[in-house]
Formats: structure tokens, C-alpha cells, sequence
């Protein structure tokens, strides 16, 4: 049975030495996902008789590009023709969406094989996965300890070696801080970069689609298939999409790398301010130069964040009524009772919670007082980074304040759920790409370093995160606790 | 207490797309329900709108059409909201930015020229429409309006009679159609109209509390609507009670209105700005460019038409109420010497006929150019009058020219007068008494004689000359 976690490179070499099919490769996905899934909980739907159908049809045949032939999934927010869509959500348990994501489409035509759909918290709220309207999915490293959210089943599946690579969705944390809970890399691409047609809608000016791989190679062999220009969503940008693999230069002399003073002036875990220091003094040896930089309206991010997101959400989640598709009550007594019923019973906690702080901060009379004035925090954040993107060209951060933490032991208070994502959220505000990649472990569980790089530089990022990786031996490090020999 | 109303409109228009405004659905109506439905315009989860360039560009050639400031820098919000007929449970809409402010109409109010201000106009979707099931307890939805882009078109509360507001929806259908912004058929729901309406004692500033009517869903409906409303709120205002401000709906069957919600169950919309679409920023080539599109508009016309062609003010008025119609006018008249005798024939014949036949001019087979020819061939006496109209009906069923109609039926006027004078000599001989009433000084008894000769000739005898040589004949005999 063939290991999924060589690399993309390696999985092609194979498809192209004839040695080894896509069959073989899907098959090996779905005895993995046999295996271990039952304990990770990482996929919602396996699409298994679709996929065997399309690598039986590549049976024999010398691969056109990189992701052919190759399987990989998707988290459940993207919508796949013919294939359950539930984002996570009882309210769309049985939805199967009549058309498919762009980045399905794209994916597809590179000749990708979808194996399945993947769990995560419910429409994407959440950093740990606990709040899929099904199960939670376990951190493959600790069964016991959460695979961080809201991509938490696109993490687990890559780092348990059950797919290659996957996609997650990326809103205020929620592709890099899953990754770096799981020991993988996670890229959220700049907005924009990325087309969020077929994405079901959490906040849709902060939602970014990217990918969650093994290496940092591989993030830019996905993202080069899924970036680009697509008329289908106004947000996408229309620039060129530069070579990914070319930038993978692994020379980053001379390169500036800016330290936030007020990221680390908090007092931060100590496990993780070693780590930390210990992969700036990797990034030195590499001939970066480090540079203190400001970023002073960080600790007003997590409350814009939680005003913008739920406001947004509020909105785009509305159309769950039960009148066109996905589940509605059927005991209702009039229009407003099955609007009632239909989203008091489709929808969790969370969501509720979120879907009645943004209908509050979108309100006549507060508008002013919490959207608009959020939105003015946000421009400041932007600014923030503007400024320190004159005299630097990445940023460096922890992916998160620390590793994974404890089934449930976050799930009463969501403030501190909240405050996982302090590192991540003011990058989405800002719309800013970034990328964690795997730096270490504390107490046996990964930790994520994170670079931030300017509108639409993908490639500095990539190229200093795939320097770091190549000087460490953090990134490939596979879980214990599903069987090491993934 | 003298009484002085105030009334504004709030007028939506169905733009003429081809597509609809954030989709690639058909922009039709009376399709099959749910037939020009996609995933957009449904709601599915995960699509996102597309703005149509078309919708963009006739939104602002009707804000330029109705004399509005066009925004360089505007946006789409979404208006949030929950109804069956509306899929995203929100509508695409524009609030505080709209694309066009500060214009104005004007309308002629008998001899008085008023000018209506324009307060904004602004692009956004229409909804579904909800069937309501006949026979069982069930409503069925029909999203095929779904996404159809509007304009949305709010008067400032300048009007002052539900007379001035059926004029000033006349005017504003007349501009829309003019620029191909809009078919604006009421009865199929590309123009709709809700009015705000308030009375206040003659002089006084301030305005009265106002009541809005929705559902009259015709123009004479909104006069209705505006009248019956007057005179309720004149009453009660009379009775020294006070007006509750309120949404109300017209109800035909009654004539009266109905009170739909009271101002305590006013909606929060949650209006914020639509983070799938960009901001629109206009180039100023742009605007320009759509400033072009816009022709010759409807008072302009009717002005030209009576100064340039000596029309009436009545002909003028109903030849430029369509712009089809004034097209079909303006065309004929520049072949003709006398423009009256176009008018005439098209306001007359014409028009019967293509409202018997519930056709537009548009689509009528006779070109301008061969009536044209069909009124020449009367003006050099080829073909009488009487004649001309039954030409006139041929050419406008088959479109064939004039003269062929003419030389199939030989309808050709007898002008050769030795021949009518041998015919004339026999109608006078044959009608003594005709003949000696007219010498006896009744000069109506020529019409008898004249009559006698066109039943000979089939209607054909040119009715001038015929007249002339009976009068010599008699005289001379
Ligand atoms: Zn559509």
C-alpha cells in the first residue's frame, strides 16, 4: 500500500514510472481512511465509487499535469455536483449542491481524484472542529485533544496520511491554525487570489480558500492549480499567476522579516516562546534579517473580527429558510413558525450565537457604533501593515498562541475558543497571504510558525517557508497516536 | 381650512436586459415557472452575483434621461430581510450611494409647465413572485423574476394632485420607453408605483403625516388610489382627527384602501455594504458614452412637432406618447407637404387599427415611406380621400405599396374630363329635379348629382372636378 505522504512530486514520479496507478493511490486513501478515520473522524462523506470509476478510467496512463491522478479532498463548504455539501450543518445534512466550486472544477480538470468531503465546524465557526453539527474530529497526534477548526478534518486527513493534500477554508485562522494543531502547512492565499465561487459563504470578505499539505512544496504545486482570475466571483483578482515552484529558491539572504513587538510582548506561553526563538535563530542562520516592526492596532483585531465575521454571517446564512433546499421543520404552523423552527433546529449553538451578534451589529441605531466603526479598525489594521511592509518582506508570528488543546475544554467558554486565533485574525482583516509551517513540537504536540507577506506576494512567503523547512526537520513529522507508519 | 396634498412616488422599472442583473439567466417574461432559474439567482449555497454590464449601463442612461447627477463612486448593500419570493434572503440593492440623485421631470399640467424633482435612482433586483394555490393550502414560488435588475425611482414630494402623478407616470413611461430603458407595462409589472401622500393647510411648511399605497397596479388605479386617499385623509383632518402614518393597498374591488402595516411593524433591513461586489467606478468616457444613447426625449419632441410640423398641442401629445408612434410620424412627415394630413391619418385610421389588432406601430407591414406615398398619391389627385382610406387598410394588412393596391382594384382616380363630362350629362339628364332644386338656389342639391356620378364611376370620378363640371354643365344648359 502506497504511503500518501511522500510528497506530490514523489506520488507523480510514480504515476509517471507506471509503476504505481492513480488506482493504487485512491485505494490507498480509501484503506487508510478505513483504517484510522474511525478514530479521527476527519471525513463527513467518502466518495468512494465516483472516485474508483475516475482512477479506473486514468488506469494506465502517463499523467498529463503534477495533481494527476492524484486524490485528494475538500472540506465540506465547497460545493461538489452531486455530492452532499453539508458544511458542517444539520441544516444542510442532505444538501447536494447542482453545481460545483470553482476550485472543484479546476481541481478536477488537473485531474485530481476527489476522495471525500471533510468535517468541520459548523459553516466554519469555530477553531476546533467541536462544532460540527455531526462529530468532532480528533487531533491524529492525541485523540484526546482537538485538531483545531474550523478546517479541523482537512488537517487530521493530511497529517494521518488518509489524502496528500486537501482544502480548507481560511476566515480568521481557520486553514493555518488547524495546520500547524496537526503538524502540517496551511496557506491562506491573499483575497482574492483564490476564487470563492462554490465556497458557502461564513464572511465573505474575509473567506480565502488554500490548501493544507505536507510541504511547502506541495502548498505551491495546489496553489498554483486552484489560483487565479475567475469571472464567476468580482473578488478575484485579475493578475498574473506567477510559478510557484520557481520561487522555491531556497535562498533567503538578505530577505527582511519582521517581528511584531506586540505579538510577542504578550505574555506568551513558554513552551511556544522557545520555539519561536528557536526558529528565528533558523531563519538568521539562513541569512534573513530580523526587524522589530509595530503592528499597534492589534489587540482591537479580535473585536472587529467578531463584529465584521458575525455581521457578514448573519446575512449570508439568512437563506437557510427551509424554503429551497436543506432541512425544514415540517410541524410548522405558518411562514414565521417555519422560519422559526426550521433555523432554530437546523442550526447549533455557535452559529446562533454568531447569526444574533451580527443581526445586533448591523442594527439601525448600532450600525454606526459596531459594523461601521469595526470596519474603520480594520482599515487601521491594514495600515498596520502597510507600514511595516515598507521596511520588511514577511512577517513573523506563532500560528497560534499554543498547541492543541483538550477535547471540550474550550467548548463552555467561546471567549477563550476566541482567543486562538488572536495571530491569525488580523491577517484576514488586512486580506493578507500567509502560510504555517510545522516548527517544532512542545510536550509531543506541533506547534506552527506563521509567515505573513504582502497583497498578492504568495512567492516570498513561499520561498522563506520552504527555506525554514528545508533547514528544520519539523515539517513531514508524522503523529504517534494512529500508528506511526503513516 | 383650505387643504393643499402632497404626494411622492416611488416607481420601479424592470430593466430591457437580455440577462438578468447578477446572473445569466433570461431576463423574460411569462416563461414556464422556474425556467430561467440557476444556481444564482436560486440562492444556492456558495454562488456569488456577477454584476451584468447592460443593467449598469441602462440604470445610468435612465438616471442621465431623468436629468440625475450620475455617482462616479458607488456600491451595491444588501437589504436583509426574510420572504419566501426572495432566495438569499437578502435583496442586492444600493442605500446610501445610489447611482443617480438630484434630477427632475417635467410635465405639462394643462397650460403649466412643473417640474417634478427626481430625489434618487438607484439599481437593485427584483424578487420572486408567490402564486398562492387555488385548491389546496399551499403557495408556490416562482423565481423567475428572481434577479431581474430594477431601477427603483423616487420622486421628491413635489406633486400636488393625483392628476399631476398620472401625468408625471405618463412622462416617466414616455422617457423609459424612449430610451429603450424599459417596455413599462404595468399589467405585466415592469413599472410598478407606490405613493407617499399627506394633506397640510395651504401655506403651512411642514408636511402632514403621510400614509403610503401600495398595489395599484395601473395608471388609473394610481389616480384612483391618490383621489380616494385625498379625500379620506380631508375627512378626517376635517373631523379634527389625526392621520396614523401607514402602508396601505389599494384594493380595486372595493375602491378603497386597505391598511397593510402600521408604522410600529416597520422593517430593520439591516442595509450594510455587499462584500461580493466591488465598488462601481465610473470612467467619465463611460458616462458620457451612455449620455449618448439617450435620443431626442418626449417634451422635446412634442415641442419640435408643433413648432417644426404646425401640429396641434393635442396631435403633438399623442403622436410623442410612444416613441414608436413619434418615429412613425417623423418618418412620414419629412415626405410629405403637409404634415397635418400624416397626423390625421395616423391618429385616425391608423391607430384604430393597430388597437383593434393590439399591434404596435412598430410591428405594422406599411412602412412610413409608403403611407407617405399613399398621401402623395391624394395630394396630386391620383386617388381621392375616400379612396385613399380603403388603400390605406390594404397596405397596412399586407404592407403592399399604395400603387399596387391601386392598380389591382383600378382604383385610379377618373380625372380625364371629357369622360366625366359624358357621364355628368347623363346623371343631369336623368335627375330633372335635382338639377332644377339646384338652379332654384339649393345649392345642396349638387351633392346629389355629384353622388350619382361617383356611384357611376365606383368613387373613382375626381370629386373636384366632378363638382366643377356639373355646376358649368347646368349653367350652361
Ligand atoms: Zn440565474
Amino acid at each position: 500500500m502506497q504511503d500518501l505522504t511522500v510528497g506530490i512530486a514523489q506520488l507523480h514520479d510514480w504515476l509517471k514510472s507506471g509503476d504505481v496507478t492513480s488506482l493504487d493511490l485512491v485505494a490507498a486513501s480509501f484503506a487508510r481512511i478505513g483504517a484510522i478515520d474511525s478514530a479521527v473522524q476527519a471525513f463527513l462523506t467518502v466518495t468512494e465509487e465516483a472516485a474508483l470509476v475516475r482512477a479506473k478510467e486514468n488506469a494506465g496512463k502517463t499523467p498529463d499535469g503534477i495533481l494527476d491522478g492524484i486524490p485528494f479532498a475538500l472540506k465540506d463548504n465547497m460545493a461538489t455536483r452531486g455530492v452532499k455539501t453539508t458544511c458542517g450543518s444539520r441544516i444542510l445534512e442532505e444538501y447536494i449542491p447542482p453545481y460545483s466550486a470553482t476550485v472543484m472544477d479546476r481541481l478536477d480538470a488537473a485531474g485530481g481524484v476527489l476522495v471525500g468531503k471533510l468535517n468541520m465546524d459548523e459553516f466554519a465557526m469555530g477553531s476546533s472542529t467541536e462544532n460540527s453539527g455531526f462529530f468532532p474530529t480528533r487531533n491524529p497526534w492525541n485523540l484526546g485533544t482537538v485538531p483545531g477548526g474550523s478546517s479541523g478534518g482537512a488537517a487530521a486527513a493530511v497529517a494521518s496520511g488518509m489524502v496528500p493534500y486537501a482544502l480548507g477554508s481560511d476566515t480568521g485562522g481557520s486553514i493555518r491554525q488547524p495546520a500547524a494543531y496537526c503538524g502540517v502547512v496551511g496557506l491562506k492565499p491573499t483575497y482574492g487570489r483564490v476564487s470563492r465561487y462554490g465556497l458557502v459563504a461564513y464572511a465573505s470578505s474575509l473567506d480565502q480558500i488554500g490548501p493544507l499539505t505536507r510541504t511547502v512544496e506541495d502548498a505551491a504545486l495546489v496553489l498554483q492549480a486552484i489560483a487565479g482570475y475567475d469571472h464567476r466571483d468580482s473578488t478575484s483578482v485579475n493578475l498574473p499567476v506567477p510559478d510557484y515552484m520557481t520561487a522555491l529558491t531556497g535562498d533567503i539572504r538578505g530577505l527582511r522579516i519582521g517581528l511584531p513587538k506586540d505579538y510577542f510582548a504578550h505574555d506568551m506561553d513558554a513552551g511556544m516562546r522557545k520555539v519561536m526563538d528557536a526558529a528565528m535563530e533558523v531563519l538568521r542562520g539562513l541569512g534573513a534579517e530580523l526587524v522589530e516592526v509595530e503592528l499597534p492596532h492589534t489587540e482591537y483585531a479580535l473585536s472587529a473580527y467578531y463584529l465584521i465575521a458575525p455581521a457578514e454571517a448573519s446575512s449570508n446564512l439568512a437563506r437557510y429558510d427551509g424554503v429551497r433546499y436543506g432541512f425544514r421543520a415540517k410541524d410548522a404552523e405558518n411562514l414565521l413558525d417555519m422560519y422559526n423552527k426550521t433555523r432554530s433546529r437546523g442550526f447549533g449553538t455557535e452559529v446562533k450565537r454568531r447569526i444574533l451578534i451580527g443581526t445586533y451589529a448591523l442594527s439601525s441605531g448600532y450600525y454606526d457604533a459596531y459594523y461601521k466603526r469595526a470596519q474603520q479598525v480594520r482599515t487601521l489594521i491594514r495600515r498596520d501593515f502597510e507600514t511595516a511592509f515598507e521596511r520588511v518582506d514577511l512577517v513573523f508570528a506563532p500560528t497560534a498562541p499554543t498547541t492543541a488543546f483538550k477535547l471540550g475544554e474550550k467548548t463552555s467558554d467561546p471567549l477563550t475558543m476566541y482567543l486562538s486565533d488572536i495571530y491569525t485574525i488580523p491577517v484576514n482583516l488586512a486580506g493578507l497571504p500567509a502560510i504555517s509551517v510545522p516548527c517544532g513540537l512542545i510536550d509531543g504536540m506541533p506547534a506552527g510558525l506563521q509567515l505573513i507577506g504582502r497583497m498578492f506576494d504568495e512567492a516570498t512567503v513561499l520561498r522563506a517557508a520552504h527555506a525554514y523547512e528545508q533547514a528544520t526537520e519539523w515539517t513531514g513529522k508524522r503523529p504517534q497516536a494512529i500508528g506511526g507508519q503513516a | 381650512m383650505a387643504l393643499e396634498t402632497v404626494i411622492g412616488l416611488e416607481i420601479h422599472v424592470e430593466l430591457a436586459t437580455k440577462t438578468k442583473i447578477f446572473c445569466n439567466c433570461a431576463n423574460e417574461f411569462g416563461a414556464p415557472p422556474n425556467t430561467h432559474v440557476c444556481p444564482v439567482c436560486m440562492g444556492s449555497p456558495g454562488v456569488l452575483p456577477v454584476l451584468n454590464e447592460e443593467a449598469l449601463g441602462l440604470g445610468i442612461r435612465a438616471a442621465l434621461a431623468l436629468n440625475c447627477e450620475v455617482r462616479r463612486d458607488s456600491k451595491f448593500d444588501r437589504k436583509n430581510y426574510f420572504y419566501p419570493d426572495n432566495p438569499k434572503a437578502y435583496q442586492i440593492s444600493q442605500y446610501d450611494e445610489p447611482i443617480g440623485e438630484h434630477g427632475y421631470v417635467e410635465i405639462m399640467v394643462g397650460e403649466e409647465k412643473r417640474r417634478i424633482g427626481i430625489t434618487r435612482v438607484h439599481l437593485e433586483e427584483d424578487a420572486g413572485k408567490l402564486n398562492h394555490a387555488a385548491f389546496e393550502d399551499a403557495s408556490y414560488v416562482d423565481f423567475n423574476r428572481a434577479g431581474v435588475p430594477l431601477i427603483e425611482i423616487v420622486s421628491e414630494p413635489d406633486i400636488r394632485s393625483a392628476e399631476e402623478a398620472r401625468l408625471f407616470l405618463e412622462e416617466l413611461k414616455a422617457i423609459m420607453q424612449y430610451c429603450l430603458i424599459s417596455d413599462c407595462k404595468m399589467e405585466e409589472g415592469s413599472l410598478r408605483c407606490d405613493a407617499n401622500i399627506s394633506l397640510r393647510p395651504v401655506g403651512q411648511e411642514t408636511l402632514g403625516t403621510k400614509t403610503e399605497i401600495k398595489n395599484m397596479n395601473s395608471f388609473r388605479n394610481v389616480q384612483r388610489g391618490l383621489e380616494y386617499e385625498r379625500s379620506r385623509q380631508a375627512a378626517m383632518l376635517g373631523a379634527g382627527e389625526s392621520i396614523s402614518q401607514q402602508t396601505l393597498r389599494w384594493d380595486e374591488a372595493s375602491a378603497t384602501t386597505v391598511v397593510m402595516r402600521s408604522k410600529e411593524d416597520a422593517h430593520d433591513y439591516r442595509y450594510f455594504p455587499d462584500p461580493d461586489l466591488p465598488r462601481i467606478r465610473l470612467a467619465e468616457e463611460y458616462i458620457e458614452e451612455r449620455g449618448r444613447e439617450i435620443p431626442e426625449l418626449p417634451s422635446a419632441r412634442r415641442d419640435r412637432f408643433e413648432r417644426g410640423y404646425g401640429l396641434p398641442a393635442y396631435d403633438a401629445g399623442v403622436l410623442t406618447a410612444m416613441r414608436s408612434l413619434a418615429d412613425y410620424f417623423d418618418e412620414t412627415a419629412k415626405h410629405v407637404t403637409d404634415p397635418k394630413t400624416a397626423s390625421n391619418l395616423i391618429m385616425g385610421e391608423i391607430l384604430a387599427y393597430l388597437n383593434a389588432a393590439g399591434k404596435d406601430i412598430a410591428n405594422l407591414p406599411m412602412r412610413p415611406r409608403q403611407l407617405a406615398d399613399l398621401i402623395g398619391l391624394v395630394e396630386d389627385g391620383t386617388i381621392s380621400t375616400k379612396i385613399a382610406k380603403d388603400v390605406l387598410k390594404g397596405m397596412m394588412s399586407s404592407g403592399k405599396d399604395a400603387n399596387a393596391i391601386i392598380a389591382e382594384q383600378g382604383l385610379v382616380q377618373i380625372s380625364d374630363e371629357g369622360q366625366l363630362r359624358e357621364i355628368a350629362l347623363r346623371v343631369i339628364a336623368a335627375n330633372p329635379k335635382s338639377v332644377a332644386d339646384y338652379l332654384a338656389g339649393k345649392d345642396k342639391a349638387i351633392g346629389a348629382l355629384v353622388g350619382q356620378v361617383m356611384k357611376e364611376t365606383k368613387g373613382k370620378a375626381n370629386p373636384q372636378l366632378i363638382n366643377k363640371i356639373i355646376a358649368e354643365l347646368i349653367r350652361q344648359a
